[in-house]
């Protein structure tokens, strides 16, 4: 387990359900700050529900209940009166598919700084390049900011989808399965930019494969059905898993 | 008869009954246009009517249709985007929407006349408003609101859902996604929803009838309060009312009314597939 | 949601407030004139007992306010016009969605949309001007002004509403469901007739509602080509002869009357008759729609 004091956000007795559909059972799981973390298990065991529990991107379903606390930074932030638009802040988010919004590549990424208080130019300029060189796509797009960003390639949309992540400088970021749709070159620069990173913000990641689990963990929740299986520092759960049912799932027995 | 044969047959009469259907359309168009374009001089266009409507121009219809249409988009585009903004972005899938449906149904449903009827009984006699501008606008802003929410509520709907997400989750509110993202993207499609209400608006002739239309007034109005004449009720007039009147100012003033009308519509599908071809999902 | 409600700001609350007032503002207008008219129609029964409102004469001037030939006129011309328009329009949608080259309904679909825009008084004029005379010569009816005539115009209007919803129902139907009848051996045209056709069965049934909807309600083209006598058509030949629909009345006559009299009240209860027959259509045409789409069937 991580200590307690040193864990980023920390999910307390969590459980969750879609109407009578119960998705996430019991959940105690600490994630540690500036390090990547892995969630991952197979198809529907909650592990992609836990992550936007994170942001609190599930608000937007109707007919869910949540029992137990998340805390971020040890203040819940399902509490009433939180305010989710600076929580979503602080919490960034990258999609599966890449989603870049209609518009140039300098829209995507200033999208979000643009939403709240920063106005300056000056301010929004040095934010743009530094949230490009940030997800490593700077040197690929810097003479063509203005040109609209669904002419990129998918890895580089999905870096853009980090950048615009990263212009809002969080303190989180939350990756659901990012390199499911790309390539392996396209994978490597993304998993390249994560590793970078870490040092400066916690990430929290559900892998599209084991291997890319393994390649990433410094800290490794498996779940199943619901259930957090196991979890442990540094590469544990896939060197040596203590869980029968983790084992077969990383040496590939289901899943 | 082979099945091959029925079927050369059957796909025959299909292909008469779609030629017999739409050639009139054209035979329509190409009669108003061809007997209306007599009729027309720049005289006929700007001119106030003379001789009890049986010379001169138009004018005051023109411009009075011009002044109901602006009256109802007016009311009907600010009232009809919210609307359909609501029920795209905002309604829950519950008893009140689905009565807002209902009753979106049954809106686009009642007859012009009766809108007409109503318009007179609110708007021209309760609230003392007489038959003026202001009326006859919002009656008619009563028939294009439903129109207007449908198209636009449509067009809002298939602007992709994850665009809304990625606004909600970098912090965003709901109507900062609406107005940055949404908005824009549903733009053309709004528009041609508005263009296509109006146009109805400006061909309707029973629901100003009794709300706004003059039967001959040979000036422009002075104020909202005032009466117009209008194109769509000039026509009627001119060829039901007046005996002997020359065929040259019914089929002109009739060309003026199609060709505001199709020009309406034209641009509708002009922006329509324009902004199709440059859309980026 | 419940407890989990995000947070908003005010002005985004503020926003929403009125967007809400703009979306349900339609049920109140749907309340407005509903309740409008009933206060302005219903007092009329106080004056003319219901028997004598369903009677067989309209002459207002003399008293008389028996409605019936109306409603029989406006029952006539919109039967007439249905019959008229619905083989046609459904053909046409089958030509256009299952048989047409992607050219001709890319010329096709513009037409309709054209003949949909055309404004009613327009359609009225041609129809006094071409479509009366043309009657009068070949069936020898007096003026050419007959119930024909409106119902013929009213099975033209009616039609781009019953094509281009007939269209979407075809449209509508499983590619697969198609692709096995073909399989079986089954000809084109056998496919779209037995197959194709009654798949899309309730959104032509809702096609043939709305258009029916749009006839009934329609106003000038009719008054302008109908001759307008509120006479009973029951006689054999009475196709041929002038009618008066319910809309034709209201319009006629509603420019001439006094302010809260009895012709006055007499009118808006044609009003109320009016709006609840076309609410009734409009409800069965969209139940199956809003059937539809809790199958998931229409988007």
């Amino acid at each position: 387990m991580v200590d307690p004091i040193s864990a980023k956000i920390r999910f307390e007795d969590v459980s969750y359900a879609y109407g009578k559909d119960t998705v996430l059972r019991n959940i105690k799981l600490g994630i540690p700050s500036n390090h990547i973390t892995v969630l991952f298990g197979p198809a529907g065991s909650g592990k992609s529900t836990l992550l936007r529990l994170i942001n609190r991107l599930n608000d937007l379903a109707d007919d869910t209940s949540l029992t137990g606390r998340v805390l971020l930074d040890d203040e819940d932030i399902y509490a009433a009166g939180t305010d989710v638009a600076a929580l979503r802040r602080r919490v960034g988010m990258v999609f599966a598919l890449p989603l870049p919004l209609p518009g140039t590549i300098r829209y995507n990424v200033l999208y979000g700084p643009t939403l709240g208080s920063i106005q300056k130019q000056a301010d929004l300029d040095s934010l743009l390049v530094q949230s490009l060189q940030r997800a490593a796509l700077w040197d690929e797009v810097k003479d063509r900011l203005d040109s609209p960003a669904n002419r990129l390639s998918g890895g580089q949309q999905q870096r853009l989808c980090i950048a615009r992540s990263l212009a809002q400088q969080p303190e989180v970021l939350l990756l659901d399965e990012p390199t499911s749709g790309l390539d392996p070159i396209s994978t490597a620069k993304v998993e390249e930019s994560l590793m970078e990173l870490e040092r400066e913000c916690t990430i929290v990641i559900v892998p599209h494969s084991v291997q890319q689990g393994a390649r990433l963990s410094d800290y490794a929740a498996f779940l199943l059905m619901g259930e957090l299986v196991e979890q442990g520092p540094d590469k544990q759960l896939f060197t040596a898993p203590k869980d029968k049912r983790t084992e077969d799932y990383v040496t590939g027995r289901f899943g | 008869m082979s099945r091959q044969a029925i079927q050369r047959l059957g796909f025959a009469v299909l292909t008469i009954v779609a030629v017999l259907v739409v050639a009139p359309i054209f035979l329509v168009v190409a009669v108003v246009v061809f007997r209306g374009l007599q009729g027309i001089s720049w005289e006929f266009l700007t001119a106030m009517p003379r001789d009890g409507m049986k010379a001169g121009g138009i004018f005051p219809a023109i411009v009075g249709t011009l002044l109901l249409t602006s009256g109802t988009a007016l009311v009907a585009v600010p009232m009809g985007l919210g609307g359909a903004i609501y029920l795209s972005e905002y309604a829950h899938d519950n008893w009140l929407t689905r009565a807002v449906r209902l009753a979106l149904v049954n809106l686009a449903g009642i007859p012009s006349i009766v809108y007409g009827l109503f318009g007179l009984g609110l708007f021209v006699l309760f609230l003392r408003l007489g038959t003026s501008v202001v009326a006859g606008s919002l009656t008619l802003a009563m028939m294009t609101i439903p129109v207007i929410i449908s198209t636009a509520e449509e067009a809002l709907r298939a602007v992709p859902t994850e665009f809304r997400t990625v606004n909600l989750s970098l912090g965003g509110s709901r109507w900062q996604g609406i107005r940055r993202i949404v908005l824009p993207q549903a733009l053309p499609g709004i528009t041609t929803g508005i263009i296509l209400g109006l146009l109805r608006a400006a061909g309707e002739t029973a629901p100003i009838l009794f709300t706004v239309a003059a039967f001959y007034m040979p000036q422009l109005p002075r104020s909202p309060l005032d009466q117009t004449m209008a194109l769509p009720y000039h026509l009627y007039v001119i060829s039901t009312q007046v005996p002997n009147m020359p065929g040259t100012i019914q089929y002109g003033t009739a060309l003026v009314l199609l060709a505001l009308v199709l020009s309406m519509n034209i641009l509708a599908s002009v922006i329509r597939t324009y902004f199709r071809r440059r859309r980026q999902w | 949601m419940g407890k989990n409600k995000p947070a908003a700001s005010r002005a985004d609350r503020a926003v929403e407030a009125l967007l809400r007032v703009a979306g349900l503002s339609t049920i109140g207008m749907v309340v407005l004139i509903f309740v409008f008219l009933l206060q302005q129609g219903l007092p009329v029964f106080f004056r003319v007992p219901l028997r004598d409102f369903l009677g067989t004469r309209w002459y207002p001037t003399e008293g008389y306010y028996g409605a019936l030939p109306l409603i029989l006129g406006s029952l006539l011309v919109t039967v007439v016009a249905v019959v008229v328009a619905v083989p046609l329009g459904i053909c046409t949608a089958v030509f256009v969605r299952e048989l047409a080259p992607g050219w001709v309904r890319e010329l096709l679909k513009p037409a309709i949309e054209v003949l949909a825009g055309i404004p009613s008084v327009v359609l009225g004029f041609l129809g006094m001007t071409v479509i009366a005379p043309w009657v009068r010569t070949t069936l020898g009816a007096p003026t050419g002004l007959t119930a024909l005539t409106g119902a013929v115009i009213l099975a033209y209007m009616a039609l781009p509403t019953i094509i281009s919803v007939a269209e979407d129902a075809l449209d509508a139907v499983p590619k697969s469901l198609r692709d096995a009848s073909l399989a079986m051996g089954a000809t084109r045209w056998q496919t779209i007739w037995k197959v194709t056709v009654p798949a899309a069965r309730s959104g032509i049934v809702t096609a043939i509602m709305l258009g029916m909807g749009r006839a009934i309600g329609e106003t000038m083209a009719v008054m302008m080509v109908t001759g307008n006598a509120a006479r009973m058509p029951l006689t054999a030949d009475s196709l041929f002869r002038p009618v008066r629909t319910i809309t034709a009345t209201i319009a006629a006559e509603m420019g001439e009357v006094a302010n809260g009299s009895t012709h006055y009240q007499a009118l808006f209860a044609l009003g109320i008759l009016l709006f609840l027959v076309t609410f009734l259509i409009n409800l069965t045409a969209a139940s199956a729609i809003f059937a539809k789409r809790r199958q998931g069937g229409l988007r």
